[in-house]
């Protein structure tokens, strides 16, 4: 690698020569502070918070967008450095609607980190607030607007635009009256946004965040007349101990099980072992489809998110996704049949709460055609941030917890169901059953490592009883994008495709714990809590969807066989074409 | 969301026709949103969510991003423009020399707001920049005839001439 030698606050460093002043002062261990700069997503040097004196440059320059050079001089910490960050930081809070007391980002905000570090003790600059910035938008069921917190960082529309290619927001207006929305000021909930949730987790500041259900949750458990079950997704207890101070990566399921239930649920199910329903039923539609010649490739239907961005953008696929209903939406039509029956209980008086990395399940929770009777399969959905956000109001001891296993029937799952929360995880489980099925056998080798990793596109060729599986894993709609283009076009062919919305997977779903910009710059998040999903794979003495026990049960008892009538009415669902604009 | 004006769009086959010919032409250029926006307002005289949505469908950019351009640039147009254009300049000449005051009895004489256009289609009003006939601070302008050395009071005068 080739390197540069520069000076910064006149220490010698050797940094990479592609690197910019604010990645060699990182590596120096020198804080520059930032507001719009996230790594890999938003670099426009448009905040100036940033500003560093350069020898010999004519003006301050912007840290995060500056590369280095062979014999640079860079003063992070002088007078003029400071004062210019200390004026455009008061100006930034000048316009900004500061209730940071009744803030959902408290003590989470990269603003009021910001305010603290640089000793901001008053705001010099009183005058007008901008008037155009005031409407909040919450007509969305999963993500609400606030552009009265909004600092114009546009790290939500470089995610929107250029990582997911959603493309539903952008900057409007110019000057004073800048502001951040939709096309002729519509809401989110009128528009081709897929719920993603990725602007809220970029944004620094409160501006962006879900729909808040923890209210309607808490109303559900007071009233004793209802049957409360919840039911926690994957990538959940990979994250959930963040927002207690545990490090990225901690695995809680057992703290996260015994927190349910201090917080009153009646039951508290896992949803991984709907993933493994998921992978029996999707699975026989693979197995079908290739063996029998029906439409391929076929596409996982797991994520609502995908799910909605392929019903806008490539309606000429939905033929391919899998009619499998995603895990928790099985578990919340379960729940309302089987187990009703089981536990002599009116489906009418049950509450199905799903706990969830994603904003877009709440989108998907509402959908007509998720439901049985007259009654939705989920009732609730709330995110890791605010189960986390209910903890704290029932004051429980989160980090202190011991740890629980999840209740019966639905107790076990296998490890399959567990990697569903990363990225290449749906993937991998389903070939643990369909390689074992199609071959008649079990095998040893069954990880299937070729699909895991944050590589943008991962394309794998797996033998299976004399035949090869063409398969292909896209995380992040923007690299959904890029490969349904090259199968519509005709360039690549593949028999089975996992597409998942956010990048990562869930464990970096819309809904998950935020990692603020400054941790990002040092840590891969992806990676760090993938690696917790495959430990907890490993850890558990099942690892194979159809060889749990409780799949075999339910079954035998209830549902036939995989792909049964019974099974599609209440496992299985049909999209609908959206118009983009 | 906010509610703005509805207007009712009249756009014919034969100015969806240029506009289409107009979106071709510029094909795989990059940085042809510019030119086929103000194409697309010769045609159409402003840019409704119709004219907007076409182009968006034929050049793949997204709604968000030509809203986005059409609201930074002034020259560029929501709503259609009246029988009579009434622009009152803003520059600084005319701002210290009171438009501000001029600008409110028209907004308030005609029921609609800078940009827009009376629901009868005979006037809309328009805040401009330098005119550049400061000497006559502070100015407006009826499509060709400019008005000068204004008090709020002449307002009325001037509309009952049109």
């Amino acid at each position: 690698m080739q390197t540069v030698n520069i000076k910064i606050n006149g220490k010698e460093l050797s940094v990479p020569a592609s690197y910019t002043v604010l990645e060699a002062a990182r590596l120096a261990n020198i804080d520059i502070p930032t507001l719009c700069y996230l790594k890999g997503v938003n670099q426009i040097g448009a905040c100036r918070m940033c500003v560093v004196e350069i020898k010999g440059a004519r003006s301050l320059q912007a840290a995060c967008v500056y590369p280095v050079s062979e014999g640079m001089e860079v003063s992070t910490n002088s007078a003029l450095v400071r004062e210019s960050r200390k004026t455009t930081l008061q100006l930034i809070l000048s316009n900004h609607d500061k209730k940071c007391l009744t803030c959902v980002r408290n003590r989470n905000c990269e603003l009021q980190t910001l305010s603290d570090e640089l000793g901001i003790g008053d705001i010099p600059f009183e005058g007008e607030v901008s008037d155009a910035r005031c409407e909040i938008d919450n007509m969305s069921p999963s993500i609400v607007r606030d552009n009265n917190k909004c600092v114009l960082c546009r790290r939500c529309i470089s995610v929107c635009k250029n990582v997911q290619t959603v493309s539903v927001i952008d900057a409007k207006e110019r000057g004073f009256k800048t502001n951040i929305g939709c096309a002729f000021d519509k809401s989110l909930g009128e528009v081709a946004c897929v719920n993603c949730g990725q602007c809220i987790a970029v944004c620094p500041v409160g501006a962006l965040y879900e729909k808040d259900t923890t209210e309607k949750v808490w109303q559900a458990i007071e009233d004793t007349a209802k049957h409360v079950v919840v039911q926690t997704a994957p990538a959940v207890r990979v994250a959930l101990g963040e927002e207690f101070g545990m490090p990225i990566g901690s695995r809680v399921t057992g703290k996260m099980v015994a927190a349910l239930r201090r917080m009153g649920f009646d039951r508290v199910f896992d949803t991984d072992t709907a993933a493994d329903l998921t992978i029996m039923e999707e699975g026989t539609e693979v197995i079908e489809r290739i063996t029998q010649g029906g439409k391929l490739p076929v596409i996982t239907s797991c994520s609502p998110g995908w799910v909605k961005f392929c019903e806008h953008n490539y309606p000429e696929f939905l033929d391919n996704l899998s009619t499998a209903k995603s895990p928790h939406e099985m578990f919340g039509a379960l729940i309302k049949s089987y187990y009703a029956d089981k536990a002599d209980i009116d489906p009418k008086n049950i509450v199905v709460v799903s706990v969830m990395p994603c904003t877009a399940k709440k989108f998907e929770a509402e959908r007509p055609e998720l439901s049985n009777g007259g009654n939705q399969d989920v009732d609730m959905v709330i995110t890791t941030r605010e189960l986390a956000r209910m903890i704290k109001q029932a004051g429980v001891d989160f980090v202190n917890l011991p740890d629980e296993a999840f209740d019966n029937p639905f107790g076990g799952a296998s490890g399959a169901g567990v990697i569903f929360g990363a990225t290449g995880g749906v993937m991998e489980a389903a070939l643990r059953t369909v390689a074992e099925v199609l071959s008649g056998k079990s095998l040893d080798d069954y990880e299937y490592k070729v699909v895991r990793g944050t590589d943008d596109i991962k394309r794998a060729e797996v033998d299976v009883a004399g035949r090869t599986i063409k398969a292909a894993v896209a995380h992040g709609l923007g690299n959904a994008r890029k490969l349904l283009d090259a199968v519509k076009a005709g360039k690549e062919s593949y028999d089975f495709i996992e597409i998942m919305a956010c990048p990562g997977g869930c464990v970096t779903g819309g809904g998950q714990p935020i990692v603020d910009a400054k941790k990002q710059m040092d840590i891969n998040v992806k990676a760090e809590r993938a690696k917790a999903i495959y430990a907890e794979d490993k850890s558990l003495p099942i690892r194979k969807s159809h060889e749990n026990p409780v799949i075999k049960k339910l079954y035998d008892e209830f549902l036939e066989k995989p792909g049964s009538h019974k099974a599609h009415r209440l496992l299985h669902t049909h999209y609908t074409e959206r118009e983009l604009y | 969301m906010s509610e703005k004006k509805v207007i009712t769009f009249k756009g014919t086959k034969e100015q969806e026709a240029r506009l289409l010919k107009a979106i071709e032409s510029h094909k795989g250029q990059p940085g042809s949103l510019m030119p086929i926006l103000q194409q697309a307002q010769e045609i159409y005289g402003y840019l409704p969510i119709e004219v907007q949505r076409i182009i968006a469908q034929k050049t793949g950019i997204s709604m968000a991003e030509i809203y986005g351009v059409v609201t930074f640039y002034t020259q560029f147009s929501l709503y259609p423009k009246g029988e009579y254009k009434i622009s009152v300049c803003m520059g600084t000449a005319c701002y210290v020399k009171g438009a501000n005051a001029i600008l409110d009895r028209l907004k308030e004489r005609l029921g609609i707001e800078v940009g827009e256009c009376s629901s009868d289609g005979k006037y809309s009003l328009d805040a401009t920049r330098c005119i550049g006939a400061c000497g006559l601070a502070p100015v407006l302008t009826v499509n060709d005839d400019v008005y000068g050395r204004l008090v709020a009071d002449d307002v009325d005068g001037i509309l009952a001439k049109y």
